[in-house]
């Protein structure tokens, strides 16, 4: 199995737009926009924090999805496309867990708390490295393959439940940006324009990255399983 | 042998006779029943593993007593977290012996072979772990009435053993059953199962700690409740997902 010249163009090309919107982005939150009335500068790494956890969201859920379709068809390219989601995930959630830390010291003066929605992120790490442990612990690829499906889809309906129960404690001191709060019941979305402007295309830049990251995690693990059929073949003819 | 067939043969025909509708679920209700009967079987015989599930917990409880230095206010408030973290390890001990002793000996194979359906031996394995983390649980509760000077033995609160004791195991026994073929099952066994069970720890946590601390049943009921629709979700996807893992 072997790529077309058009679809590796293609690649290329949006590996090299999302490198260029990633600049733009980075460029956006340190100059673009001002410093935040009552958190100051610390408030610009909350772009990179919500544009990760997006990564991560679309990953995991691409996760998710992937494990179905793989007990439905049984075509290993859903597997492929399950573990890049877990991999890009789990590197995106820990950006997102690191930049909130870096938020939360000068801003709760704490590194970590077991606020709610610190609890759920946690939680959701913990789950996918699990993830990637019984993939690494299952030798026979086929039922590796099984395995991390059906523990994907039944991790992934524990962490919902989690997180909903977990929420159902209003207490939250995480910032809410969109939708209702304790504080606001009706829910609204009031910031200033730059703001809203850098939050949007940090978001539409982190999507484009995950995209990419994925497409090239498939191509990856493709690759080494043709390597690894090249070796069987050659191990037989000695 | 043939003479025990010959008497379900006969009795099935007589159900059959009584009620037509319960011809189609008596003989799967006697293979779940075969299943959990040989298990308490082997147990008796053995004693292998409530021996060593039993000496575990009263370790830990030992450990837990010594480690934290509690007063009776602290004890308390306490109880309901050291009751389930203990039930949990513990039960994670049987559930990892469940399946890999049946691989071990080659008769996983026989029972995967045998003209039943996946979900009965699901059904019948985690039976089985039920009544040995509900053995384990009721030792618990003694220990910790006799240690602690907590009255345990609330109604409600053997409620709520029994509803996370269903929760942990059905979970615990279609991962164990995955488990059972990785190189390090022991290890693995708890990191994937951990992450998983955490919604049945958390209400379970919380609706016991409502109930020992006499708090008005608003309280703790919602967590109950919590608790029994994550049994049910459970239960299903097991039911859904276990045909997946052992279909070789």
């Amino acid at each position: 199995m072997s790529y077309s010249v058009q679809r590796t163009n293609v690649l290329r090309a949006i590996t090299y737009g999302a490198l260029a919107l990633f600049v733009a982005a980075m460029i956006m939150n340190l100059f673009y926009v001002g410093p935040e009335r009552t958190q100051g500068e610390v408030q610009r790494v909350f772009y990179i924090h919500l544009g990760s956890f997006l990564g991560a969201f679309l990953a995991f859920g691409a996760t998710v999805v992937a494990g179905i379709a793989y007990l439905r068809t049984r075509n290993t390219k859903w597997d492929t496309l399950g573990v890049a989601g877990v991999e890009i995930g789990l590197g995106f959630s820990t950006i997102t867990i690191l930049t909130g830390m870096a938020w939360a010291r000068p801003i709760w003066n704490t590194w970590w708390t077991w606020d709610p929605r610190l609890t759920s992120i946690a939680i959701m790490w913990l789950a996918y490295a699990a993830y990637m442990m019984l993939r690494a612990g299952i030798e026979d690829p086929e039922r590796r393959r099984r395995f991390a499906a059906v523990y994907g889809i039944i991790a992934f309906a524990s962490l919902l439940y989690t997180v909903i129960i977990i929420r159902l404690r209003p207490d939250t001191i995480h910032p809410v940006v969109a939708g209702p709060t304790q504080a606001d019941p009706e829910g609204s979305f009031e910031v200033s324009g730059r703001i809203r402007d850098t939050l949007f295309f940090n978001l539409f830049t982190f999507a484009v990255i995950t995209v990419v990251l994925v497409w090239h995690r498939v191509r990856l693990q493709n690759l080494l399983d043709r390597t690894e059929r090249r070796k069987m073949e050659v191990l037989e003819e000695l | 042998m043939s003479a025990s067939a010959e008497h379900t043969q006969s009795e099935a025909q007589v159900q059959a006779a009584a009620s037509p509708r319960r011809r189609a679920m008596t003989p799967y209700l006697r293979t779940v029943g075969a299943i959990v009967w040989k298990d308490l079987r082997a147990e008796i015989r053995s004693r292998e593993l409530i021996n060593s599930m039993i000496l575990f917990t009263l370790m830990t409880v030992l450990v837990f007593s010594l480690a934290l230095e509690l007063d009776a206010d602290a004890r308390q408030n306490i109880v309901a977290g050291v009751l389930w973290v203990t039930i949990v390890f513990a039960g994670i001990l049987g559930l990892g012996r469940s399946l890999a002793s049946e691989k071990d000996r080659g008769s996983l194979d026989a029972l995967l072979l045998a003209p039943i359906a996946r979900s009965a031996l699901f059904f019948g394995k985690m039976i089985g772990n039920l009544l040995f983390v509900l053995v384990i649980a009721f030792v618990l509760l003694l220990l910790l009435t006799v240690l602690f000077n907590v009255t345990l033995f609330k109604p409600y609160l053997v409620l709520m053993v029994l509803l996370g004791s269903i929760g942990f195991t059905t979970v615990g026994t279609l991962l164990s059953s995955m488990t059972v073929h990785a190189r390090a099952r022991e290890t693995l066994l708890p990191i994937l199962l951990l992450p998983v069970v955490l919604p049945i720890l958390i209400s379970a946590v919380r609706a016991s700690t409502g109930i020992l601390d006499e708090m008005p049943s608003e309280d703790w009921m919602p967590w109950v409740q919590l608790l029994a629709i994550a049994d049910v979700i459970f239960l299903v996807a097991s039911y859904a997902l276990f045909d997946f893992v052992v279909e070789e």
